[in-house]
């Protein structure tokens, strides 16, 4: 994980709680945004963590899930404009994922609107600190998701076992 | 060697499961008398007569084996899962709901006050005005009775104590159980923490025409009849294959009926719902939303879809509550009123 991203705080005398927000990016386009963005000097929130990856084709699902077991209140995946994609598929894949993953979402009670697909170009600095912005805007409006840990201790109150174990998760 | 001559100590038990697992083990036939030959079996509720304090007055660790199935949905199956756990050398997680949540675990879509407004009260064969619901407490003439507590989820068998082998399926097919009795009797045993079926993805072993295909629109079980020689993800049929452990001998297929994932996720998939998600609609054809939305739309019920058997695996494990609370029970409380 690569932050050579300027973060900045957005919210002058904001709420106490902050959301923290995963941004995964592609290498190509969406990242060299975010650090257009920071060149530029655009304000966008500190919650905002940005991890590089060669395509957003190279998300599966489960690195997103992964974000909100841990804690995430959002998850932004960025990658490049349909046609532009340095590998040329890779972000049809992203939609054809997102269309579906953003109603398991919904069945598992998280809020469509944690999770973000956006098509952001190099050149689009603007876009990414405006959608920066809005997204954490929404979540802050929707309050903490908390993690799965969390979630499952006030359940029963269970002490559980480290995961692991036959599956893979 | 005198050790071998000696008698193994066998228990099996039952915790949320639908029996299936019992009977598999009666599938072995008549090798069901060679286990009987080798092994004493210690407690065995759905075919013996043992009461727990027969187990309880065992040594720590004289059993040799357990097989457990079922997975943990009340505070009476952790017990006994605790309890079974230091009476045994070598705990096993027998079929998919031990190992994964298996079926139960889709009721951690909801917790226990929405479980109990619709079995109790909304299901269409409910009758009960009174709004009698299951209780821990009863007070009687004779003294207050004790019942066990209903969890908000439930839980695999390694979430609550330590495994030591794994032996997926829904149920695990008799030559897998075979397989693990011979390594138990002969002492051969796989590094712990393994899991006894196959390393590699079904679609390994299914002897299907695969075209790379794209699909133009998903369609259930019920909606068609697949073409017994092709493969069914390319058919537009959900087949968990592509990221499901190998072991199973293919049996579904054999039936024409796709994989549903009961042998639990392979070593390389990152997460079994995930890992099939992403395999699935990924096959869908086109390149803009207008054209994907409604070939994807087919996929309905992702959550029950993917993650069948493994959702007590999974990362998300249980519906987030902010949601749950609200929505289910008011449904519930409508309805029953
Ligand atoms: S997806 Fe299913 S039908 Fe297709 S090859 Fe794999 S196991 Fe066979
Ligand atoms: S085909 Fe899939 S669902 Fe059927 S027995 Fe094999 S692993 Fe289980
Ligand atoms: S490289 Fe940017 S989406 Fe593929």
């Amino acid at each position: 994980m690569t932050e050579n991203v300027t973060a900045k705080g957005g919210q002058g005398g904001g709420p106490a709680w902050e959301p923290k927000v995963v941004a995964i990016f592609c290498n190509w386009c969406s990242y060299t945004g975010a650090d257009l963005a920071g060149i530029s000097r655009l304000k966008y929130p500190a919650g905002l963590r940005i991890v590089r990856v060669m395509c957003s084709g190279r998300v599966s699902p489960a690195f997103v899930l992964k974000a909100f077991h841990e804690g995430a209140d959002g998850v932004l995946v960025g990658g490049c404009h349909p046609g532009d994609c340095h590998y040329l598929e890779g972000n049809y894949k992203t939609l054809k994922r997102k269309l579906v993953f953003e109603r398991l979402l919904e069945q598992f009670g998280i809020e469509k609107t944690r999770f973000r697909l956006e098509w952001i170009s190099g050149g689009e600095g603007d876009k990414f600190a405006r959608v920066a912005n809005e997204l954490i805007k929404e979540i802050e409006a929707l309050g903490p998701l908390g993690s799965v840990a969390e979630r499952l201790r006030q359940a029963d109150g269970l002490s559980l076992r480290a995961e692991g174990g036959a599956g893979s998760a | 060697m005198p050790e071998s001559k000696k008698k193994l100590k066998l228990a099996l038990y039952w915790a949320a499961s639908c029996g299936g697992c019992e009977v598999a083990v009666l599938d072995l036939d008549e090798k069901i008398l060679t286990v009987a030959e080798l092994a004493d079996i210690v407690l065995w509720p759905v075919a013996l007569d043992f009461k727990y304090k027969d187990v309880e007055a065992l040594a720590d660790g004289s059993v040799d084996v357990c097989l457990f199935n079922g997975a943990i949905r009340n505070s009476e199956q952790l017990e006994i899962a605790e309890l079974l756990r230091r009476k045994s050398k070598v705990m096993v997680a027998f079929g998919a709901c031990a190992c994964y949540g298996g079926i139960p675990a889709l009721a951690n879509q909801f917790d226990r006050e929405s479980i109990f407004a619709r079995v109790y009260g909304t299901t269409p064969s409910t009758v009960n005005p009174g709004r009698v619901l299951p209780q821990t407490k009863l007070p009687t003439p004779q003294g207050e009775l004790h019942l066990p507590t209903f969890y908000n989820a439930v839980y695999k068998l390694d979430d609550v104590v330590d495994v030591d082998y794994y032996i997926p399926g829904c149920p695990p097919p008799p030559d897998l159980i075979w397989t693990a009795v011979e390594a138990i009797v002969s002492g051969k045993l796989p590094p712990k923490g393994a899991t006894i079926a196959g390393e590699r993805a079904l679609c390994h072993s299914c002897l299907r025409k695969k075209e790379e295909k794209k699909v133009t629109a998903f369609r259930r079980v019920h909606e068609v009849i697949p073409d017994p020689e092709k493969c069914l993800l390319e058919q537009g049929i959900i087949c968990s294959g592509p990221v499901t452990r190998d072991g199973c001998g293919t049996r579904c297929l054999n039936a024409n009926m796709p994989c549903r994932g009961c042998f639990g996720p392979t070593p390389e998939a990152l997460e079994h719902g995930a890992s099939m998600l992403s395999a699935a609609a990924t096959m869908a054809e086109g390149k803009d939303e207008a054209t994907l939305a409604p070939i994807l739309d087919g996929i309905v019920d992702p959550l029950g879809t993917f993650y069948r058997f493994t959702l007590a695996d999974s990362l998300l494990r249980i519906r987030n509550k902010a949601l749950v609370a609200g929505a289910e029970e008011k449904e519930g409380e409508e309805a029953a009123s």
